[in-house]
């Protein structure tokens, strides 16, 4: 558990003013850690980054430096750093406030990744959408460039270090991590085989490491205040802080960072942070790390908001997603939303994925609409384990993680709602009638 | 043909820019600057014309289909001229549980239009996730976000649009 008194790594600028310029950023400490991580060798550098714990934050949870210390050294070919921020799960939002807030804490994540990995060219390919944090991580770009960072020489060093950016062009498919290197190529986002995985053979058939926005913009803090620091802030298995996001029927959804032992239930109803629900609603089901995380009943939120606690649940801290439905919100209805999500998002490469993702989403349109006949809830839960049995997660029939994302709300639905899905066939209708969607779902 | 693409000053911008951006890929792998090149010709030209899409593949050195392939996979890119105003509204769930659905219902009465459809103003369409669930409800009109939107804002935002 964690030995060092509870500070914000990731947040503490968010909001101060002018907080997205090198000015500033220099003025707190910033490339401090850079210059520290420069004193090092590379395989020191790793070693640090080990001994931090730190743990990717884009939704796995692998340790960051084991991932780095895959990079073969003998590899004649160049290496590449790929930054994940394809941001683009239903319920995550917090890379957008880190590159809008704080870019520069992005930029020396990278430059201390590159110098340790050998890699003179870095790609940050952002979700296409993200108009105005790419405005603001072009400028802190040019501000690196202009303050010796990027370009021939990496502070003063005898090393070149380019940076560049990317924006996709709408497809949640290419923040999976072969896909955004398929993408970053040129081509359509279709995951690729693994193994080879992309640290042996990645972009343009060279090593090359993915990592999210988060786990990068944690890198620096690493060097700043000491890999030992890093990892007392966590648990025993993992570094750092959360930086989580909340949103659904609560009454203050946001981005909060928070210590990794925090509950759902203090997430959700601690003053600091969500407050709670409005008055007379209860807490019905609570997807914890993104869409397609399985659901946690309201009993099971005492939970700490962290990798291993949530694996014992069956279910994944993923990307910090936390949606909160209340009692009065159709679980149909919402499981619909979230198997749109991945029938529009499938890439087609895989027959189960491609088939099975649309093929969900027309029966529970169906039993939505009262139009459910006796076998509905069977053939949908057959749908999902063609795509991807449950448990285990993680198995699933695709070549990428997709298949599983979309069919793990399905069986985690049906195993905790069945009910509710019976009802709708059996009423012809759907019970909430107009009103699915809890306590904020009137518009007004 | 880039001549009749293209305006001298569009030329000059293309020109320009599609260098800038080739500069970012090891030379031999200049297809991989597919995804700027697409959206660097769809900002000048408003979407992508077939002209427009053989001239990208021209620059790249690859065939008029591989983009064509590229273009319409992704979402944001336009293979069709959209209106003015395109506006893409989120409704997955997290926007859903914040009223989602309400406002695109009040859209569509308001301009007259069913999501997926279009007119020369306004191209309305339905989305995945814009990452805003924290400033639920949200849209976006063409790439500007609009976010914490309440009915007298929407309508207000929509008003303004000439």
């Amino acid at each position: 558990m964690a030995t060092t008194a509870f500070e914000p790594v990731i947040s503490t600028a968010w909001g101060t003013p002018q907080s997205w310029t090198m000015d500033a950023y220099k003025k707190r400490g910033g490339y401090q850690g850079l210059a520290k991580a420069l004193e090092l060798t590379p395989a020191q550098i790793i070693d640090e980054v080990k001994k931090s714990n730190l743990r990717g934050r884009g939704g796995a949870g692998f340790p960051t430096g084991l991932k780095w210390s895959f990079v073969p050294k003998d590899n004649p070919k160049p290496k590449y750093l790929a930054v994940n921020g394809d941001e683009s799960e239903p319920g995550t939002f917090k890379d957008r406030n880190i590159l809008t807030h704080d870019p520069h804490m992005l930029l020396e994540g990278i430059a201390i990744a590159s110098y340790a990995l050998n890699v003179h060219t870095c790609y940050v390919y952002l979700r296409g959408e993200f108009k105005f944090p790419a405005e603001r991580l072009n400028q802190a770009i040019k501000e690196a460039y202009a303050a010796g960072i990027f370009g021939k020489s990496l502070m003063g060093k005898d090393y070149a270090l380019d940076c560049y950016l990317v924006r996709g062009a709408g497809a949640y498919i290419c923040g999976e991590e072969t896909a955004l290197l398929e993408s970053l190529e040129g081509k359509k986002g279709w995951p690729r085989l693994k193994p080879p995985f992309p640290a042996v053979v990645g972009l343009f058939g060279s090593p090359t490491v993915v990592n999210n926005v988060e786990t990068l913009s944690s890198v620096p803090h690493v060097f700043t205040r000491g890999a030992a620091w890093y990892a007392g802030l966590g648990t025993d298995k993992s570094g750092g802080t959360r930086v989580m996001c909340l949103s659904g029927s609560v009454n203050r959804p946001g981005v909060y960072e928070v210590p990794l032992e925090t509950t759902f239930n203090q997430l959700i109803f601690d003053d600091k942070y969500g407050q709670g629900l409005p008055a007379g609603r209860k807490v019905k089901a609570v997807v914890p790390g993104g869409s397609s995380a399985p659901i946690l009943s309201p009993d099971e939120l005492d939970t700490a908001m962290e990798f291993e606690a949530l694996k014992v649940k069956q279910s994944m801290a993923g990307s910090g997603g936390v949606i909160v439905m209340d009692d009065t919100t159709c679980m149909v209805r919402s499981l619909w939303r979230i198997a749109r999500f991945y029938a529009e998002e499938s890439c087609g490469q895989c027959t189960p994925c491609r088939e099975g993702t649309p093929w969900q989403a027309r029966i529970l349109r169906k039993i939505e609409e009262g139009r459910g006949e006796p076998g509905d809830v069977e053939q949908l839960s057959n749908v999902a384990s063609s795509i991807a049995p449950y448990p285990p997660i993680g198995l699933g029939n695709t070549i990428c993680a997709l298949g599983d994302a979309a069919a793990l709300p399905t069986h985690s639905f049906l195993m905790r709602f069945r009910d509710e899905f019976e009802a709708h066939i059996r009423e012809h209708r759907c019970p909430f009638g107009d009103k699915p969607w809890g306590a904020f779902g009137d518009w007004s | 043909m880039a001549e009749s693409l293209f305006t001298p000053e569009e030329q000059k911008k293309f020109d320009t820019e599609i260098a800038e951006i080739l500069s970012h890929y090891p030379a031999d792998r200049k297809s991989a600057a597919m995804l700027p090149a697409l959206r660097l010709m769809q900002d000048i030209k408003g979407w992508l014309p077939p002209e427009g899409l053989k001239l990208v593949a021209q620059v790249l050195g690859v065939t008029p289909e591989r983009a064509y392939e590229v273009a319409s996979f992704y979402v944001m890119y336009h293979l069709k001229k959209p209106g003015k105003y395109v506006i893409d509204v989120c409704t997955n769930l997290p926007c859903a549980l914040r009223g989602a659905e309400k406002m695109l219902a009040h859209l569509e009465n308001k301009l007259g239009l069913k999501a997926g459809e279009a007119n020369e103003r306004f191209t309305l369409r339905e989305t995945e996730c814009l990452a805003s669930c924290g400033t639920a409800p949200c849209l976006q009109i063409n790439e500007d976000h609009h976010e914490s939107l309440s009915r007298a804002k929407l309508d207000e935002l929509i008003d303004k649009l000439s």
